[in-house]
């Protein structure tokens, strides 16, 4: 019968099922031990319980071992440190281990020692009373209550940030109990001075609360809040337990277990009923005074879980739960809903008898519910034989669904065979699946992946496709964290983890380098940056472990100029001689152009230094030249020119030094024709200076510059021309077309005056174009009907062709006239 | 999330509005990180680029930003805002004067407790921190956070990261940053229209491009984008690998409007009097009048969709075209009898009015550009341009060239033609080089010395060697002699006869694929890179079934060309103008998605490599 183990509840049934058989049965004896249980199916932590064996207390410190949910031992150690006030886990499974001078020591499950902080000075003078690790929301939390009755507390392990609560008035002896109540955010402590319950918060407010008490309950001597923060349950001297919501502002009820004895622990079930401990006897108590009475057969430690209560024996693990809602539906005895019919149709239909089409019928009309139901019910089993049944319940009920989405069906088999596997004892993490979808699936995995249980994770990443960067990448990065540490050779070590990461895409090789780096194995890291892929990860830890020349190739090579800067600023600060440095990077040209770069923004100067340094003399002249602009004197120049010329003429550049020479040359000219004239001549290019001395009228130094610089005739004959347009020497210009074998033709001078728009002296010198020139000056004068009859008169084809081209410059009347006379040049040909 | 405005990106095959909603988001999450109110002080080069992905009217109304202010020494002006955002390229010179800025505002000091934030655009920079550590201010920023903007979309086919002085860093200075970036834009591209199957490539950096984007990929970790291959090939040309196509005059409409007005993304500044309607000009103050009007250039607008890869000769005809049509339609509310038919009208009536609106813009602005089209300077500059592009009389020199620098007319001009002559020339002799130098540098000045050293290095200007010019002519049809410049049928049409070597090369890849022109391939400088990315079966595009009677016709094949080190407006042109031709032989239709480091023109690319004192002058000049 489904339901033989069932237990009602008022209206809810409870049900107790077996986990697993403790391999630890007959060796430990939990009673001896303090007990510390890491929610979501987390592993158990004991230590040895002086107080509780009797014995005379020896001065030999207590062992504190690490067992699975199943009892097996996974390690121990003997204490060797202070006096253990409380243990406890964070919610990442870190064991917390709180001494009695606030101090606590934090391990990894298989105890590694991993860090350790203070709970503050005053905790360390007078010493802690008692501890308590509490879930927050962003982990775990720890208080202490000092000797001196003060609370201190920190919300988070991972970043201790220590803070004091306020004081209880008036409290001088211990408090008979205490309990940490995280509400929004809020970390606030409830504190019982005898019959008075106080909420103390880190704003150095309190409040005196005023729970809802039958006045005969005296002091209140224990307290439970519930999984989800939200309900309260108090123990009080007399013997009752009230229970209600965790602000004690609403009562559900006050039940009198009429024991004035302290139970040994007082604990929620979920969050639907509160459960108290006696050696063996177990009391679940409902909201409404409900009652189940449990007698167990060795004694046991219970832990609160999200939806149940995990209860570890000497010999059993078991699990208290309220029976779900789907599973009630189906199983309860003479239930009707969709699913219950369907599981039975299910039944019959594997019997081989037609009742199944009957009952399958009765439910027609809400098929798709009660395939639900089946499904959903599957999930909260732990047996996979029921999972099994219902599971083919659900897919029989689906085969008479046309459009069910089998998403909901294929989902929860995945899951159960995830869950069936963690929950196996040899990995024995018994969530369940409500826990599951709580906890979710990375950090399951992350769970796995703690117990170094590396292959499990990497196939159900795989089995439930998760992208590699997730799942397999980052699991295989933590297996080979966890391989460098392993004491081997360092040269097997590096092959055998690229051996496996290798075809893994996506795995940094620099933080498992880290690790290595971290070990004090420097050629295991180097070996293992040496296959890391992103260069922005790789280089400054090569810059870290000292090999410079490996982390400049390396930025070269990933292209990021950035990270080429990043080594080059850091091998410069880091080399005391410049010219190591220099030696360092002149053998790699990417390296030390971008050097350069560097440098021209700083300062010109550095560059010509770095390739006067590598022979570079040609460009070093470059550099002097371009510099030379910078500066003001002219005297300054010309040393600086003279330098460069002799950089060109080390590097056998004729051109570059006589160019340089003659520069060196036209500044002095420029200088002495600025103090003989006032006039600017600085910077002005030779054409420009003999064009500016052909304006101001100095036809003497013209000639003198252009014999020394030999300029070309022709040139220097244009510039003349168009010099002497600009100041309208019409007369002078004229003058000039009239020497005999110039070199320039006579449109240079009718184009002149027409960039002066001076149409009256450039017909002057019409007559003188030759032929074939005439049309081409005629249109530049915007003669165009001149042009069309000298291009007829020409018979030339490519003139009137020309003519016709240039119309759109002319008066529309004029263009069509032209157009006109094509048919003229047709005739005549 | 679309937002206003960006509705012309989405015209084509591939929907560059995603990628432009991407950045938008980014951006956006990046500015919202600070709570309440704030001011932007931008850095002037990023202004225009974040016009086209986030409007100041949309920042205003819905993220707190209160005021923008330039980044300028001077300081900020004064203001009640919480949160003072510096968004910048990662500059030296800029972090002096956010220095100053932050220095001023303490001297100021103000009841208002602000908060000062850093944004870099593209990327963090080790040496821009440093900077500003040393100057004492690195400690006043709340956050310093980085924007990786890389490929802006400028229109449904076109994507620039306008990095200034990309071809210098690269081919000058060995600095490859900004290869880096386009890198890392690639992958940004992959992962929003899944990774591209095909990559080909051409040139020293196209190399180093494919190289870091495999090693990037690797560092993702194998985490490759879901999402089926929209980009079937991607062609990754070397600006080195053609240079001689840049320094010629661009013949069409959009290419000329960028030779004389220069358009800064997307953006066109041209002289107001032309625009202004009579009455205008009659109320409108002389001040008014030097203001330049400012215009958007991009295929949201119609007409310019139509025009802008049109050869300039063509653009006339069309528009007066449009203009008839125009007016056809207007003349329809004569012919509007029943309410019905004035109803339909009057629904038109927006969208011609915007039409004629249109319309006259790009008739002033084709006025404007025939002015100097019709000049002699432009017409012998292009008539010498087509003679050495023809190898006429190439290794001399060249008496117009000569001219043009007796004349001393603009120092741009001068260089492109004598680069167009080495390159055509496959280098100069030595005595014509020389010449050349020695007149440019008595003409413009001695610090050319070092312009024309620069203009060696990078190859536009070189010795005399290998004839490999005519080869490379020949065989890849350079040359056009019969264009056809209305009804185009060969790229070359956008040259008036040179078919830009660049866009020759995605031709061929497309059909008949670069096998046939190995040895083209082999004369041109750097490396060949081909590589195929493996698509995961699941991703891959469904072929139509070999029996299907469609299988012929194939789906359009979507090639995305990146221009390492800038491309022209033209080049561009060419690329849309083979998106178009449905050849019937050719069996796979292309279509082309263009992306570059920079938009560039002849004039731009020689400014990148002039060199002149006031690239080191502290505030001057655009250099770092």
């Amino acid at each position: 019968m489904a339901t033989a183990d069932w237990n009602p509840l008022g209206e809810v049934y409870y049900r107790k099922c077996d986990f697993y058989t403790m391999e630890w049965a007959g060796v430990v004896d939990i009673s001896k031990h303090i007990v510390a249980v890491s929610t979501y199916g987390g592993p158990i932590a004991l230590m040895k319980d002086e107080s509780k064996t009797g014995r005379v207390v020896t001065n030999l410190k207590p062992v504190i071992g690490i067992y699975t949910a199943a009892g097996k031992v996974q390690s121990q150690i003997r204490w060797n440190s202070g006096n253990v006030v409380t243990i406890g886990w964070s919610s990442t499974e870190e064991l917390l281990c709180i001494q009695e001078d606030g101090v606590v020591l934090v391990y990894d499950m298989f105890l590694t020692f991993q860090r350790t902080f203070g709970m503050g000075q005053e905790a360390k003078d007078v010493k802690i009373l008692s501890a308590k690790i509490f879930p927050t929301v962003q982990g775990s939390g720890i208080a202490v209550m000092t000797t001196s009755f003060r609370i201190f507390l920190i919300s988070n392990v991972d970043s201790p940030r220590i803070v004091r609560l306020a004081e209880v008035p008036g409290l001088n002896e211990a408090p008979s109990c205490w309990a940490i109540v995280v509400t929004d955010r809020q970390v606030r402590a409830l504190v019982a001075k005898g019959e008075e319950l106080f909420l103390v918060d880190q704003g150095g407010q309190y409040q005196q609360q005023q729970p809802d008490l039958d006045e005969n309950s005296g002091p209140i001597t224990l307290m439970a809040v519930s999984f989800n923060s939200k309900y309260m349950a108090l123990f009080t001297q007399q013997g009752f337990i009230w229970i209600g919501t965790a602000d004690l502002q609403k009562k559900y009820c006050e039940f009198n277990t009429k024991s004035t004895k302290l139970p040994d622990q007082l604990v929620w079930c979920g969050n639907g009923a509160v459960v108290g401990l006696w050696d063996k006897l177990l009391l679940v108590i409902g909201p409404d005074k409900d009652w189940i009475r449990y007698n167990m057969d060795t004694p046991v430690h219970l832990v609160q879980e999200e939806d149940g209560l995990r209860i570890i024996g000497n010999e059993t693990h078991e699990f208290l739960q309220k029976v779900p809602t789907m599973t009630e539906d189906i199983f309860k005895i003479g239930s009707l809903k969709p699913g219950a019919i369907l599981y039975e149709a299910s039944k019959e239909f594997q019997n081989g008898n037609q009742k199944a089409d009957e009952y399958i019928r009765m439910i027609k009309e809400k098929l798709d519910e009660a395939v639900n139901q089946c499904i959903l019910a599957a999930g909260h089993e732990i047996e996979p034989s029921k999972q099994r049944m219902l599971l083919r319940a659900a897919s029989f009920g689906k085969c008479f669904l046309t459009d069910y989405r089998p998403e909901a069906f294929v989902n929860m088999c995945q899951m159960l065979r995830v869950l069936n596997q963690v929950r196996h004892h040899t990995v024995a993490i018994p969530l369940t699946y409500t826990q599951l979808e709580h906890l979710s699936m990375p950090v399951l995995i992350d769970r796995l992946v703690l117990r170094k249980l590396f292959g499990l994770a990497v196939k159900i990443c795989q089995y439930l496709k998760v992208p590699d960067n997730e799942g397999r990448s980052r699991i295989m990065a933590h297996w080979a964290s966890f391989k460098v540490q392993q004491r081997e050779d360092e040269e097997k070590l590096a092959r055998a983890i690229s051996q496996k990461l290798l075809d893994v895409p996506g795995v940094s090789f620099s933080e498992i380098a880290g690790v290595a780096l971290k070990q004090g194995k420097k050629q295991l890291a180097i070996k293992l940056l040496d296959y890391e892929a992103r260069a922005s990860e790789q280089v400054p830890l090569l810059l870290e472990i000292g090999q410079d020349q490996a982390a400049l190739t390396k930025a070269i090579d990933s292209g990021d100029t950035d990270l080429v800067y990043t080594v080059l600023l850091h091998l410069k600060d880091k080399q005391q001689n410049p010219g190591d440095f220099f030696m360092m990077i002149r053998s790699m040209p990417i390296a030390l152009s971008l050097y350069i770069q560097y440098c021209r923004q700083q300062n010109l100067k550095i560059v010509e230094d770095l390739y006067y340094q590598e022979d570079n003399s040609s460009d070093e002249g470059n550099c002097k030249v371009t510099r030379s602009y910078l500066l003001d004197h002219v005297e300054e120049r010309v040393k600086l020119l003279e330098d460069a010329m002799n950089c060109f003429h080390r590097c056998k550049n004729d051109f570059a030094s006589k160019q340089t020479d003659e520069q060196i040359r036209l500044l002095r000219h420029q200088r002495k024709l600025e103090d003989e004239t006032g006039h600017t001549y600085a910077d002005l290019s030779l054409q420009k200076t003999l064009y500016k001395l052909t304006i101001d009228g100095n036809h003497q130094y013209v000639e003198k510059l252009r014999k020394e610089f030999k300029v070309p005739d022709r040139r220097f004959w244009i510039m003349k021309i168009y010099a002497l347009a600009e100041v309208q020497e019409w007369g002078e210009m004229e003058k000039l077309s009239k020497t005999k074998k110039a070199p320039v033709g006579i449109e240079m001078f009718i184009d002149a005056c027409m960039k002066e728009r001076n149409v009256g002296e450039a017909r002057k010198y019409l007559p003188r174009v030759p032929p074939e020139l005439k049309v081409k000056c005629l249109i530049r004068l915007r003669m165009f009907r001149e042009a069309a009859e000298a291009a007829l008169e020409n018979k030339s084809e490519d003139d009137f062709e020309y003519v016709l081209s240039r119309l759109g410059l002319a008066d529309r009347q004029v263009a069509e006239q032209i157009r006109g006379m094509r048919g003229q040049f047709g005739a005549r040909k | 999330m679309a937002g206003s405005g960006a509705a012309h990106l989405n015209t084509s095959k591939l929907n560059l509005g995603v990628l432009r909603d991407y950045y938008r988001r980014s951006f956006l999450e990046c500015i919202d990180k600070c709570k309440g109110s704030k001011a932007l002080v931008w850095d002037d080069g990023l202004t225009g680029p974040f016009g086209l992905i986030a409007e100041a009217s949309m920042l205003k109304e819905h993220h707190e930003v209160e005021r923008m202010f330039r980044l300028q020494s001077s300081g900020l002006p004064t203001s009640q805002v919480q949160n003072i955002i510096f968004i910048v390229r990662p500059r030296l010179n800029l972090m002096e004067t956010i220095a100053q800025c932050l220095l001023s505002e303490e001297v100021k000091g103000s009841h208002v407790r602000k908060e000062f934030y850093l944004l870099f655009v593209p990327r963090h920079s080790l040496l821009c921190e440093k900077k500003l550590k040393e100057l004492g201010v690195y400690g006043s920023f709340s956050s310093v956070d980085a924007f990786n903007l890389g490929l802006i979309p400028f229109d449904s086919d076109l994507l620039s990261m306008e990095m200034d002085e990309s071809y210098r860093e690269c081919y000058l200075e060995n600095d490859f940053t900004c290869m880096f970036f386009a890198a890392q834009s690639l992958m940004i591209l992959q992962a929003l229209y899944g990774t591209i199957p095909y990559i080909s490539g051409k040139g020293d950096c196209a190399k180093q491009v494919v190289e870091m984007m495999r090693r990037m990929k690797i560092e993702t970790g194998g985490v490759e984008p879901q999402i089926t291959p929209q980009i079937d090939n991607l062609l990754i040309l070397d600006r080195n690998v053609d240079l001689l196509t840049p320094l010629l005059s661009q013949l069409t409409y959009e290419g000329l409007i960028d030779e004389i007005f220069n358009i800064k993304n997307t953006n066109v500044k041209l002289p107001p009097e032309k625009f202004l309607t009579a009455e205008e000009k009659k109320n409108t103050k002389d001040e008014a009048l030097t203001e330049p009007k400012k215009f958007i250039l991009n295929s949201a607008d119609e007409l310019y969709a139509e025009l802008r890869d049109k050869n300039f000769n063509a653009v006339g005809s069309i528009v007066s075209r449009k203009a008839k049509t125009i007016t056809a339609e207007f003349d329809e509310r004569h012919a509007a009898k029943t309410v019905g038919e004035m109803k339909q009208f009057v629904s038109k009536l927006p969208h011609l009015q915007a039409a004629r609106s249109s319309l006259g813009i790009h008739t002033s602005i084709a006025e404007l550009i025939k002015e100097v089209t019709d000049s002699d300077e432009f017409l012998d500059s292009l008539r010498c341009q087509q003679e050495l592009t023809h190898g006429l009389e190439t290794d001399k020199v060249n008496p117009y060239i000569e001219d043009c620098i007796a004349r001393m007319e603009p120092l741009c001009k001068v260089l492109r033609l004598v680069c167009i002559q080495s390159l055509c020339n496959d280098g100069l002799k030595p005595k014509v080089l020389e010449y050349y130098k020695r007149e440019i540098i008595q003409t413009y000045g001695f610090e050319h010395l070092v312009t024309l050293s620069n203009l060696e290095k990078t190859g536009f200007l070189r010795l005399h060697s290998t004839r490999f010019y005519q080869t490379i002519r020949k065989t890849l049809k350079l040359i056009v002699e019969e264009v056809n410049e209305q009804n185009p049928n060969d790229i070359a049409y956008v040259y008036s006869g040179y078919a830009p070597l660049s866009v020759r090369l995605a031709q061929y890849l497309a059909r008949p694929g670069w096998r046939s022109i190995t040895e083209v391939l082999n004369i041109l400088p750097g490396p060949k890179v081909e590589e195929v990315q493996q698509i995961p079966m699941g991703l891959r595009k469904r072929r139509a079934s070999v029996t299907s009677s469609q299988s012929s016709m194939g789906e359009q094949k979507l090639t995305l060309v990146f221009f390492l080190g800038g491309v022209t407006q033209a080049e561009v042109a060419a690329l849309r103008f083979l998106a178009q031709q449905d050849d019937a032989n050719s069996g796979v239709p292309q279509e082309y998605v263009v992306a570059t480091t920079r938009i560039i023109t002849g004039n731009s690319l020689m400014e990148e490599l002039i060199e002149g004192a006031q690239r080191y002058h502290p505030d001057g000049g655009s250099v770092h």
